[in-house]
């Protein structure tokens, strides 16, 4: 019975009309003559009061506060340009990241934020219209990323590799001791103190990935962590 | 035309490969067949195999094809040389750019372009083999691409072709019926949401062959595009 | 590779609703009703030197034709028949938005269309172009030249390339021994052995109307076109539809209908430029 309540929907296909999606994953519903419309591969979820959509795949689109994690792809005369994992490269100001004026003359931002490196950093603005804007200003803990290892899964998955009021990544921190931070934007920040256990998480993430649309996850991926450090003989 | 002195339907009203006029040839379909594109597909109509990638949204590669409110939709239909009895020129012929052309219109009201503006969605297809129907077969394999990527769509598109031999409105047409036929009709739609999205008549039809050679067609595509959803839903399904 | 078009005019959107309600009463910014296409003259044998030629005026759209006939080898599959090959031409003098260069995705389109329009029912006899059986056979050559873009470029040149066909005249020549074939282009011989006329209607699909020969404006605010080409019979010979965005198949149905009409007009104006001219062609409708 389950099986019927949860299913794979694929573009074109008729969505219930009091179906919920995800704030950020309205663009994955098309709506035509009073019709709504899967426009991604998706699951629809009719267990619950309300049947909810959520797409497998999505497409990161910057929203103003997002807290993200960036990868500089290139350095212009007062910025850098970073990748975010979305169609729009971003701008972080050498003003904003130093704090400080800045004098491209004198002064050479490679020196701060080499091409290749990863960054915290906070979506400013965006519309659509120009590439969005990143500070590292106003919250705890953003700047240059120095330690740990990062993984990327669909941004789709984020939520899942979450949980519901944040119980799998509670499992995930519990389980293996690292620190975790789950970008928006399909990047996950692991920091582990024992480095033997690091592969343990990246494999546990990933298997998150691949199974997101399937219930009873978090028990299972929470074995897996066990057989596997059984196997690798982790403590 | 007309110069093949075989004939293409026999007295049982079969065609030249035992196919009734309204049948399709063996159609197969894969999604994710390759690795650095964001979504691919591989699609066969009989012999004529046809692979689609899709890269994006992304920057475009020039600034000046920044569209300010859409997303630029960039389209390549390209033979393979190997992919014709005569080995075809690598270089883009006038039919392949005239074909980029009607593909290209044929997903611009599909896919959602207005979701990322200044970015350029590149819909890449390599007919592998020509034997007939690869416009169609093209669109098809361009359609599970775009899925594949989860680029959003309105909904899924496929095409087939129906051609007229001998007097007779036959579907999916290859390249012996094309060659000596009297009329090919290469038709793309997305049924889930009613478009005809690319259609197009070389040759002769009355204006009720026309009717009844969509009809043809409209069906055709009403069940590639099932069995385009099946195709996807197999990919996305994990079994526990 | 085919891009969205990124260099198009803009169409001011108060434009696109102030059209809009104009078709809501059937009516058109140039005063014709939805199914009527613009004043059209023809005239043929306007470039002396070409073997055939015309001039097609559809309202400000000018299109020339040329037909060029030389020799050569038939194609390998069809050793018995002539060659006809057509070619567009948009020419930077037409438009702000033409550029120099090779023919584009636009250009080769147009030019397959007709091509296609014109081939699918051998309108011009290509059994009769053969002058030495599989080895020398007439080529002829139809350039469209468009000269001033005003929207619907395909039944301008349509019309430009047919009555340039019907224009054309073959030219003189002289089979020697050694097997060449000598041309006189001076002496310009019998016309073409036309089996078909054939001309096209562009109609264009603007929110929930069809209208039929959009100018460029109009082109520009549609969504779609469907160009369609008859014989002088009416009978249906070849379709494309054009643009980026979708039909319906009652839409399909009821444009082919309607597209007849304006090509009786287009017949017409045809043989009206023939008969001007003192060019008798008859044209069977």
């Amino acid at each position: 019975m389950s099986e019927v309540k949860r299913r794979i929907v694929v573009p074109g296909e008729r969505l219930p009309p009091n179906v919920v999606v995800r704030e950020r994953e309205h663009e994955y519903v098309y709506e035509e003559e009073g019709v709504k419309y899967a426009t991604v591969i998706g699951l629809l979820d009719e267990r619950g009061e309300n049947p909810v959509f959520v797409p497998l795949q999505s497409i990161y689109i910057p929203k103003p506060g997002d807290v993200i994690i960036g990868l500089v792809q290139s350095i212009g005369i007062m910025n850098w340009y970073v990748d975010i994992n979305s169609p729009y490269v971003a701008i972080l100001t050498a003003q904003d990241y130093l704090g400080r004026p800045y004098n491209p003359q004198i002064d050479d931002l490679s020196r701060y934020l080499p091409v290749g490196s990863y960054v915290k950093v906070k979506v400013l603005a965006f519309d659509r219209t120009r590439n969005p804007l990143l500070t590292v200003r106003g919250e705890e803990g953003l700047g240059r990323i120095t330690k740990g290892k990062i993984v990327e899964v669909d941004p789709a998955k984020i939520p899942r590799v979450i949980g519901r009021k944040g119980s799998m990544l509670q499992m995930l921190k519990e389980e293996t001791g690292c620190s975790i931070f789950a970008a928006v934007n399909g990047r996950i920040h692991i920091n582990c103190p024992n480095p033997e256990i690091e592969p343990i998480l990246v494999l546990a993430i990933k298997m998150i990935e691949e199974q997101a649309h399937t219930s009873g996850l978090t028990d299972r991926v929470k074995k897996y962590i066990s057989e596997l450090k059984v196997i690798r003989g982790v403590k | 035309m007309g110069k093949v002195s075989m004939k293409l339907i026999n007295e049982e009203g079969l065609r030249h490969d035992g196919r009734r006029p309204d049948e399709m040839r063996p159609v197969t379909m894969e999604v994710g067949v390759l690795s650095n594109s964001d979504g691919s597909a591989l699609v066969s109509f009989g012999r004529t195999r046809v692979l689609a990638a899709v890269y994006g949204p992304r920057e475009p590669p020039q600034r000046y094809m920044i569209l300010p409110d859409r997303a630029l939709l960039r389209v390549r239909y390209h033979m393979a040389p190997f992919s014709t009895s005569e080995r075809k020129s690598p270089a883009p012929s006038r039919r392949e750019i005239e074909l980029s052309k009607v593909i290209r219109e044929a997903l611009e009201d599909i896919v959602l372009t207005h979701l990322y503006p200044r970015t350029s969605i590149d819909i890449f297809i390599e007919v592998l083999q020509a034997d007939g129907g690869t416009r169609t077969a093209a669109v098809t394999a361009a359609s599970l691409a775009l899925a594949d990527a989860g680029i959003p769509m309105k909904a899924l598109v496929a095409g087939v072709a129906v051609g007229k031999i001998e007097g007779v409105l036959v579907l999916d047409v290859d390249e012996i019926e094309d060659g000596s036929g009297e009329a090919d009709m290469p038709v793309a739609a997305a049924p889930d949401i009613g478009k005809i999205t690319l259609f197009q008549l070389n040759g002769v039809l009355t204006r009720e062959e026309i009717e009844r050679g969509l009809d043809m067609a409209l069906n055709a595509i009403q069940k590639l595009v099932e069995m385009e959803k099946e195709v996807l839903r197999k990919k996305y399904t994990f079994n526990v | 590779m085919s891009l969205t078009p990124y260099r198009i005019p803009i169409v001011p959107e108060i434009k696109k609703q102030t059209l809009l309600s104009l078709y809501d009463k059937g009516l058109r910014p140039d005063k014709r009703d939805l199914y009527t296409p613009r004043d059209l003259t023809v005239q043929v044998g306007v470039i002396e030197k070409a073997e055939g030629s015309a001039l097609v005026k559809l309202g400000r759209t000018q299109v020339l034709a040329g037909v060029k006939i030389e020799v050569g080898s038939p194609f390998r599959d069809t050793p018995d028949e002539g060659v006809i090959t057509v070619n567009a031409e948009f020419v930077p003098l037409a438009s702000p938005y033409f550029e120099p260069g090779p023919p584009d995705e636009n250009a080769i389109e147009l030019a397959r269309v007709v091509d296609r329009s014109l081939r699918e029912v051998n309108a011009v006899d290509r059994k009769s172009l053969v002058l030495i059986p599989g080895e020398k056979v007439w080529i002829v050559f139809v350039d469209l030249y468009i000269l001033d873009h005003d929207g619907n470029l395909f039944d301008a040149s349509m019309l430009a390339a047919m009555a340039a066909l019907l224009n054309a005249r073959l030219p003189d020549y002289e089979e020697l021994e050694t097997g060449e074939i000598l041309v006189k282009k001076e002496v310009k011989k019998d016309p073409l052995k036309i089996n078909h006329i054939v001309v096209s209607t562009t109609l264009a699909k603007v929110g929930r109307h069809i209208i039929v020969d959009p100018s460029l404006e109009e082109e520009t605010v549609s969504d779609t076109r469907l160009v369609v080409s008859y014989d002088e019979t009416l009978r249906v010979v070849g379709i494309q539809k054009t643009g980026p965005s979708s039909l319906t198949k009652d839409e399909i149905i009821k444009m082919i209908n309607i597209g007849a009409d304006s090509a009786k007009i287009y017949f017409k104006a045809l043989a009206q430029a023939f008969q001007d001219a003192g060019l008798p062609v008859k044209l069977e409708l």
